[in-house]
């Protein structure tokens, strides 16, 4: 049985899958997240044709702002040719019209699950971000209510306090991946669980980021030119995976954010943006492939 | 008699750090406060007793700003503070217990994070009023944790794991990383046994005498009051039925209560 005698026509379904009630919602949270950067705006989830937890909160905010003009790249831990990135870049082109790319630089909708691509965003491209727990506050406060009146106090100290007790158990900060940051000096966000080394792409980027979490019924995000500041304490800097002496074994590229992929007696290491490694072999056989400007350059963030 | 009672003539001529004033509360039905007043000058020790139900503890909660009474006024003599800190919103008011006002719970529970470093406990009200320097933290949760007498082998490991007298030093600790204007102590001793409990006290005694810190301690032990206190409420059903000097209050009380309170102690 293939997905096509599975599903019908996209013209058979509201335009985008969603209804347009469900839609006019999202879009309404979105403009309460845009002005309020990094605040978690609640919204009704809607069952999409995908699982929770698999992306069913980007997958909602991507049907909503898709039109046939669009052009979508679904990445899943940076590649686009996971099952996952596969299925639900199908799902959209079959239900809006919108062409597909896996190229950072053509696309102007990115749906993405961990990572931020390597490539810079520019201002008319959107990044919207799957995000399994979005509550930052969660592993300290159980109690949502009360993690809300915290947000709404700007009560963040046993959140620090975590951070403490990990240098002091560990002698460095332990989070690896959504590293809670500070949006634009009020909301502690949890930024999904992208790597730290893609944090800093969002403090001050110029594109705009939505973050949607279907399973737990909220979405926020971190408009253009917005500081995103990751906690740390005065004298503790913050630290990104120490990947900037590691080199793609396929592609050759180096300072990047790496994948490991275990050997017999070691590990090899792949770019993690799987395109961007599939553009450097590309350019290393001759085709005449533009890269774009990256966010790090030598494993160095470029600001 | 203390050097504080002997002075105590000169210091009721400076205004009060703490003055609480018609301070009334209702739970449903229960009248817990019923127009209570009460004056705390710097430097002292004012002692709360009465029995279980008296509303010491709702009067110490309410100094706390943990709860609002139905009408009353409690003013707090530092500077930049309004006349009336119950009128303030509910995120003032936690930055103002934050930063001016320590409390030490009957039960550690309450007042500590148990699965948190003890040093962390410290660290997290320095946290919230804003120190972001981690060897800062550090230093003064060590300091802190000294000054509560807590052996500092143990600074990191949980509450959790440490016995009774150990937690309440945790809190004391915890209280005072910010040296605040007025420290609350809710039966800081009830559950300890005796010679822990003189312990506790001694730290409470000598930090008073070393800091100068005002402290309103709560406690249904006169024992507790009289070997702390320099001034003595009695509550009763609510209502504050007699005050005055500690040892004017133990040695000659007024009010049928006391009387029948220091009789049934002593």
């Amino acid at each position: 049985m293939t997905l096509a005698a599975l599903t019908r026509e996209w013209r058979a379904f509201s335009y985008g899958f969603l209804d347009a009630s469900a839609k006019r919602e999202i879009r309404r949270g979105l403009v309460k997240a845009v002005a309020i950067p990094g605040y978690q705006v609640p919204y009704a989830s809607r069952e999409v044709p995908i699982a929770r937890g698999w992306g069913t909160g980007g997958l909602q905010v991507t049907l909503t702002l898709l039109n046939p003009r669009h052009v979508v790249k679904v990445i899943d831990q940076g590649a686009d040719d996971s099952v996952n990135a596969a299925s639900i870049r199908r799902f959209l082109t079959r239900v809006s019209g919108a062409a597909a790319t896996w190229d950072t630089l053509a696309a102007s909708l990115i749906q993405s699950r961990h990572r931020v691509p390597e490539e810079v965003l520019r201002d008319d491209q959107i990044l919207v971000l799957q995000v399994p727990n979005p509550e930052p506050l969660r592993p300290v406060e159980p109690n949502m209510s009360i993690a809300r009146q915290m947000h709404a106090d700007a009560d963040y100290g046993r959140l620090w306090l975590t951070l403490y007790e990990q240098i002091v158990r560990s002698g460095r900060v332990m989070h690896g991946a959504a590293y809670p940051s500070m949006v634009n000096g009020r909301h502690v966000m949890a930024p999904s669980p992208i790597p730290r080394w893609d944090v800093p792409k969002l403090h001050m980027a110029r594109h705009l980021t939505i973050l949607s979490a279907g399973r737990e019924k909220r979405l926020y995000a971190v408009p253009p030119f917005t500081r995103v500041e990751p906690l740390v304490f005065d004298d503790v800097p913050y630290r990104v995976e120490d990947h900037a002496g590691l080199t793609c074994h396929r592609s050759g590229l180096k300072g990047y954010f790496m994948n490991e992929i275990p050997q017999d007696g070691g590990a090899a290491f792949e770019v993690s943006d799987s395109h961007l490694g599939i553009k450097a072999i590309r350019r290393r056989d001759g085709e005449a492939v533009v890269i774009g400007e990256t966010w790090y350059r030598n494993g160095e963030m470029q600001r | 008699m203390t050097a504080l009672a002997r002075e105590a003539p000169r210091l009721v001529t400076r205004p009060p750090l703490v003055e609480v004033a018609g301070v009334s509360k209702r739970y449903g039905a229960v009248t817990a406060l019923h127009a209570v007043s009460a004056v705390v000058h710097a430097g002292e020790v004012l002692g709360i007793v009465g029995e279980s139900g008296s509303g010491k503890s709702t009067l110490l909660r309410m100094m706390n700003l943990e709860d609002l009474p139905d009408a009353g006024t409690y003013r707090l003599g530092l500077p930049g503070l309004p006349a009336n800190l119950f009128a303030l919103d509910r995120l003032a008011r936690r930055m103002l217990c934050a930063r001016h006002i320590g409390i030490v719970y009957q039960n550690p529970h309450h007042g500590l994070l148990m699965h948190h470093s003890s040093s962390g406990n410290v660290a997290e009200r320095l946290l919230v009023a804003g120190e972001r320097r981690f060897a800062v933290l550090r230093d003064k949760a060590r300091g802190a944790l000294d000054a509560s007498e807590f052996p500092l082998d143990r600074m990191d490991a949980p509450p959790a794991e440490l016995s009774g007298g150990m937690q309440q030093r945790v809190q004391l600790a915890k209280a005072i990383a910010l040296e605040p204007a007025l420290l609350l102590l809710d039966e800081p001793t009830t559950g300890l046994d005796v010679s822990v409990q003189a312990l506790v006290l001694d730290t409470l005694k000598r930090l008073q005498r070393d800091r100068r810190i005002t402290m309103v301690i709560v406690s249904h032990d006169l024992g507790v009051i009289r070997t702390m206190a320099d001034r003595v409420i009695v509550m009763r059903r609510g209502r504050v039925v007699e005050e005055g000097l500690a040892d004017q209050v133990f040695q000659d009380p007024q009010h049928p209560y006391t009387q029948q309170l220091v009789h049934a102690k002593l």
